[in-house]
C-alpha cells in the first residue's frame, strides 16, 4: 500500500488504537452485554402481514400471565401527533410491513416473555400489499398511507409518492443534439442490509421519579436521547443514554427501534428492561437501504465531452416517507462538469420496513447507474475509462449539479493517481475483465464537543461523545498529540454518556474525525492557552510573551529573559500551585466538511458454468484530505469496497408475493467473507480540506459508492454484455448467459 | 446583490421561482428577508443546508453574505 505523505510528528503514524486490547481480548462491552439486578426481558409482537388494518388487540391473557410485569401497545405511547418514528416503533391503525411491531411485553424471563407475546390475539383485516416502486406508481395502486399527499403537489390527491426532487441546468435537448454517442439504460438494485454484526440491544431503567437511564449500542447517544424524548414526549433532561461499544452500524444504528419500547415497559413495570433483537427481527423489522430504479441517458461528442445527461430515479422509502432520493439525485452527476442535465427523483412508499441510512445513503444506487452508462460511453468512444472521466471531471470551481461551485476537491488527483498506478498500468490477463468507476460523497460537519483533562503526571484524557466505530479514538489521540506536542501514548480518549460530555451529533456522515476532531483540536488549544498563561505567571511575563513549541512553553523570541522551557508534564505537575488542574474544552458546529471523491477498479472472472463472479483484484484510490491514522482510512476504504462488492454480487432482500422476506438470516442473505475477496489495495490521495486545521475530509462513506459500478463494468467486460440489475448473483448471471446464447 | 437559488422542494413557497437576488450581509438577514418575501418559507430555510460561495453549511446563521455571493439552499445531508 502506498504511504501517505507525512508532514507531522503524530499525524500520519499508525499506532495501536486505545481500545484495541479490550476488543481483541473480548473484554469490551457491547449492547447485549449490559445487565442490571432485577432486570426483566422485553419481547415484541410483530405483524404476520405486510399490510393490514388492526381491528382489535386482546392483551388480557398476556397481562394475567405469571411473571409478566408490563404489556404495551401504541395506546401506551402519547396519542397526539405521533411521529413516523413512533408509528414505526409500534403500529397504530394499520400494520405496514411484515414484522411491523404491534405490542411488547416485559417479563421475568425470555421464555415467559415469548409465551406472553404468543398469547396476544390480534384481529386483522388483511389488505393488498404494495411491494415495489413499480407497483406503488401504478395508477390503481393500493395506498400504503391513505393520508399521504405528495409534497408540493397542489392536487392534494392521495399518493404513494411522498416527495419529488428535480434539478436541471442548461438545455438538455440541445445537449443531446450535439452528442455523437448516446447511452440510455435502466438499472435496478434491490434493498441491502448494512451488514452490522451486532443486533440492536438496550437496557432501560426508569426510576420512581420518571428518570430514564438507557444503555444501548448506537451511532449517537444524544440522538437516542432526542428520539426517546420525541416518541415518549419526555423531557431530555429526564433521559440519560450511555453508548456501549458498537459492533457495526453503517447507518443502521442512527435510528431507534427498541429503546423507547424498553423505556415505556420499564416505566410501567418499575424494573429495568433489557431488549435484544434477534437476527431475524433485525432483517424483518429494521431499515435496510432503498431498493431503486434508475434510468439514465448520457450523450457525448466524438471527443469524449459529455454534452447532456438525464436521470430519473425512484427510491423505495419503505412504509414511511424519507428515502435518500435527494442525495441520490444530488450525487448522480457530482463527479462531472455538466452544462446540460435534468434529474428527477421520487420518494416512494411500499409495504416494507422503513429504510435507514447505509453508508453514503442514496449515492451507490444512482451512481451505479451513471458510472455504468459512462463505461458504455467509453466503449463506444473506444476511450480509456479513466481518460473519459478526466475529460469531464469536476474540479475546484466546477458547479456541482446541486448548485454551488466546488472548493478544492481531489477527483482529478485521484484519477491521475489511478492512471499511473501499477495495478492499472498492468493490463488484466485473458478472460479477466476490468471495470472502473468513481465515487463521491458530500460529507458533513455538525455539532461536536470535547473536553481535555490533564493529570498531574501529564497524561491527558479526551472526553467526547462520538461512538467509536472505525478507530476514531485513535484519531482523536493523534490530533491531540500533534496539537499539544506530547506523546500519543500519554493520551486516552473516552466516549462519554449524555450527562458526562457536551452534545455530539451521531457518528455518521463521515463527520467524526472532521468535526469531533476539530473540537478536540480546539480543546487542546484551550489547554495550551492556559499552559502559556501559567508559564507567563511563572516567568513574570505577559501571556503574549510566551509561545508553545512542540510541547513546551517558551519565551517568545526577543523576550529578554533567561528561562528554561517548561514542558507540558512540568506544567501539569505544578498545576496545583499555579491555579488548579489543567482542563480545556471546546464545542463546534463544524462547517465546510469537504467533499470526498474516489476511483476504484477491479479485475474479475466469471465461471460460465456456475455463474459465479470472482473478484481477483480490487484497488481503491481516495482523497482523504489528510489521513490522520492511515490504517483506519485504509480500513474504511477496504470495508466499503467489500460491502460494495457484496451488494454488487450477492446481497438482496428477497420478498415473496405477500411481502414476507424470504432470506432473513446471514445464511440466506450472503455478505462477503474474507475468503470471497482479494486484498483491497489502497492508495490515499491527500488534497487537504482548508476548513480543518489538519486538512481532514471524512472518508467513511465514499468507499462504498464506486464498487457497485466498478464490479458491474468488470463483469460486462468479461461477458461482452451488461447485466443492468444487481446483484450479479450466480442465478442472474446464468440467466443472462442463457439469454445471450 | 447576492444570487439566491432554491431547490425544487422550496419552490412551492416561491410560486415556482427558482432564483432571486437579495441584498443582505448575513445568512440570518437573508432568511428574514426571504420570509418577508415568501411568507412561511423561513422555517424550511432554517431546516435546510446552504452553500454560500461554495462552502456548505448545515446550520448557518451569522455567516457573511457579500454583494456577489452565490447562495444555494439544499436538503441537509445526513449519512450512515
Amino acid at each position: 500500500m502506498a504511504e501517505a505523505v507525512r508532514e507531522f510528528t503524530a499525524i500520519g503514524t499508525r499506532p495501536i488504537r486505545p481500545d484495541g486490547v479490550e476488543k481483541v481480548t473480548g473484554k469490551a462491552n457491547f449492547g447485549a452485554d449490559f445487565s442490571l439486578p432485577g432486570m426483566l426481558y422485553g419481547k415484541v409482537l410483530r405483524s404476520p402481514y405486510a399490510h393490514a388494518r388492526v381491528k382489535g388487540i386482546d392483551l388480557s391473557e398476556a397481562k394475567a400471565m405469571e411473571g409478566v410485569f408490563s404489556v404495551i401497545t401504541s395506546a401506551d405511547f402519547p396519542k397526539e401527533n405521533p411521529s413516523d418514528m413512533s408509528c414505526n416503533i409500534l403500529a397504530r391503525e394499520k400494520v405496514l410491513y411484515h414484522g411491523h411491531a404491534l405490542a411488547a411485553v416485559a417479563a421475568r424471563s425470555q421464555s415467559i416473555a415469548e409465551e406472553a407475546i404468543n398469547s396476544i390475539k390480534v384481529e386483522y383485516e388483511v389488505l393488498q400489499p404494495v411491494l415495489s416502486a413499480d407497483a406503488a406508481l401504478a395508477e390503481d395502486a393500493p395506498l400504503v398511507d391513505e393520508n399521504l399527499r405528495t409534497n408540493g403537489d397542489e392536487s392534494f390527491m392521495p399518493s404513494n409518492v411522498a416527495a419529488t426532487v428535480h434539478y436541471e441546468r442548461g438545455d438538455v435537448d440541445k445537449g443531446f443534439e450535439k452528442a455523437d454517442y448516446i447511452v440510455e439504460e435502466e438499472y435496478r438494485i434491490p434493498s441491502a442490509h448494512q451488514g452490522y454484526i451486532e443486533p440492536h440491544a438496550c437496557v432501560a431503567d426508569v426510576n420512581e421519579k420518571g428518570r430514564a437511564s438507557v444503555w444501548c449500542c448506537t451511532q449517537g447517544a444524544f440522538e437516542v436521547r432526542n428520539y426517546i424524548s420525541e416518541v415518549l414526549q419526555k423531557k431530555i433532561s429526564d433521559i440519560k443514554v450511555t453508548p456501549s461499544e458498537i459492533g457495526g452500524g453503517f447507518g443502521g444504528k442512527t435510528v431507534v427501534y427498541v429503546e423507547p419500547v424498553a423505556v415505556r415497559l420499564s416505566e410501567l413495570a418499575g424494573r429495568p428492561v433489557k431488549m435484544v433483537m434477534n437476527r431475524e427481527e433485525v432483517f424483518r423489522a429494521t431499515g435496510p437501504c432503498s431498493a431503486t430504479v434508475c434510468r439514465v441517458k448520457v450523450g457525448a461528442n466524438k471527443d469524449g465531452i459529455i454534452t447532456a445527461a438525464k436521470a430519473w430515479m425512484a427510491y423505495e422509502a419503505g412504509a414511511f416517507p424519507g428515502s435518500p432520493v435527494t442525495p441520490g439525485c444530488m450525487s448522480i452527476f457530482a463527479p462531472y462538469d455538466l452544462k446540460n442535465f435534468v434529474i428527477d427523483g421520487l420518494d416512494v412508499l411500499v409495504n416494507k420496513p422503513k429504510v435507514a441510512a447505509y453508508r453514503a445513503p442514496g449515492a451507490p444506487q444512482s451512481m451505479h447507474a451513471m458510472e455504468s452508462a459512462v463505461d458504455e460511453l467509453a466503449r463506444k468512444l473506444n476511450m480509456d475509462p479513466i481518460d473519459l472521466r478526466l475529460k469531464n471531471a469536476a474540479d475546484e470551481g466546477t458547479e456541482a449539479p446541486y448548485g454551488p461551485k466546488y472548493p478544492a476537491i481531489g477527483l482529478v488527483e485521484c484519477l491521475k493517481a489511478a492512471k499511473v498506478h501499477p495495478n492499472y498500468v498492468n493490463k488484466p490477463a485473458k478472460d479477466v475483465g476490468r471495470g472502473v468507476a468513481v465515487g463521491f460523497w458530500f460529507n458533513i460537519g455538525m455539532q461536536s464537543s470535547a473536553e481535555i483533562w490533564v493529570a498531574p503526571n501529564g497524561a491527558v484524557t479526551i472526553m467526547e461523545g462520538s461512538p467509536d466505530i472505525g478507530g476514531s479514538r485513535a484519531s482523536m489521540c493523534l490530533m491531540a498529540a500533534e496539537t499539544l506536542g506530547i506523546p500519543y501514548d500519554s493520551i486516552n480518549a473516552v466516549i462519554g454518556d449524555t450527562e458526562s460530555t457536551g452534545f455530539c451529533n451521531l457518528t455518521g456522515g463521515s463527520r467524526t474525525t472532521f468535526a469531533t476532531g476539530l473540537a478536540v483540536v480546539r480543546a487542546c488549544e484551550d489547554v495550551i492557552a492556559e499552559c502559556k498563561r501559567r508559564a507567563a505567571m511563572t516567568w513574570d511575563l505577559d501571556t503574549e510573551q510566551v509561545d508553545w513549541e512542540n510541547g513546551f512553553a517558551v519565551p517568545r523570541p526577543g523576550v529578554n529573559i533567561e528561562a528554561e522551557p517548561l514542558s507540558f508534564a512540568e506544567l501539569a505537575k505544578t498545576a496545583g500551585r499555579t491555579g488548579g488542574p489543567l482542563v480545556g474544552r471546546a464545542s463546534v458546529n463544524a462547517q465546510g466538511a469537504g467533499a470526498c471523491f474516489s476511483v476504484n477498479w477491479t479485475d474479475v472472472t466469471v465461471d460460465r458454468d456456475t455463474g459465479k463472479v470472482d473478484v481477483q483484484a480490487f484497488t481503491a484510490v481516495q482523497d482523504a484530505g489528510r489521513a490522520i491514522h492511515p490504517s483506519y482510512v485504509e480500513g474504511q476504504m477496504q470495508g466499503g469496497a467489500v460491502q460494495g462488492i457484496g451488494w454488487a454480487l450477492n446481497e438482496e432482500y428477497i420478498y415473496d408475493d405477500n411481502g414476507v422476506l424470504e432470506n432473513a438470516s446471514f445464511l440466506d442473505y450472503r455478505i462477503p467473507v474474507a475468503s470471497d475477496v482479494p486484498m483491497i489495495d489502497c492508495q490515499i490521495v491527500e488534497v487537504p480540506n482548508p476548513s480543518h486545521p489538519y486538512g481532514v475530509r471524512g472518508v467513511g462513506e465514499t468507499p462504498i459508492v464506486a464498487p457497485l459500478a466498478a464490479t458491474a463494468n468488470a463483469v460486462r467486460e468479461v461477458l461482452g454484455f451488461r447485466i443492468n440489475d444487481l446483484p450479479m448473483s450466480p442465478p442472474r448471471v446464468l440467466e443472462a448467459l442463457d439469454n445471450a446464447s | 446583490m447576492a444570487r439566491v437559488v432554491f431547490p425544487s422542494n422550496l419552490m412551492n413557497y416561491t410560486n415556482g421561482i427558482s432564483e432571486v437576488e437579495v441584498s443582505c450581509s448575513t445568512f440570518r438577514e437573508l432568511v428574514r428577508q426571504l420570509n418577508n418575501l415568501y411568507p412561511g418559507i423561513g422555517d424550511d430555510l432554517r431546516k435546510s443546508a446552504v452553500a454560500i460561495d461554495g462552502q456548505i453549511y448545515q446550520d448557518a446563521w451569522f455567516e457573511k453574505i457579500g454583494p456577489t455571493s452565490e447562495v444555494f439552499f439544499m436538503q441537509r445531508i445526513e449519512g450512515g
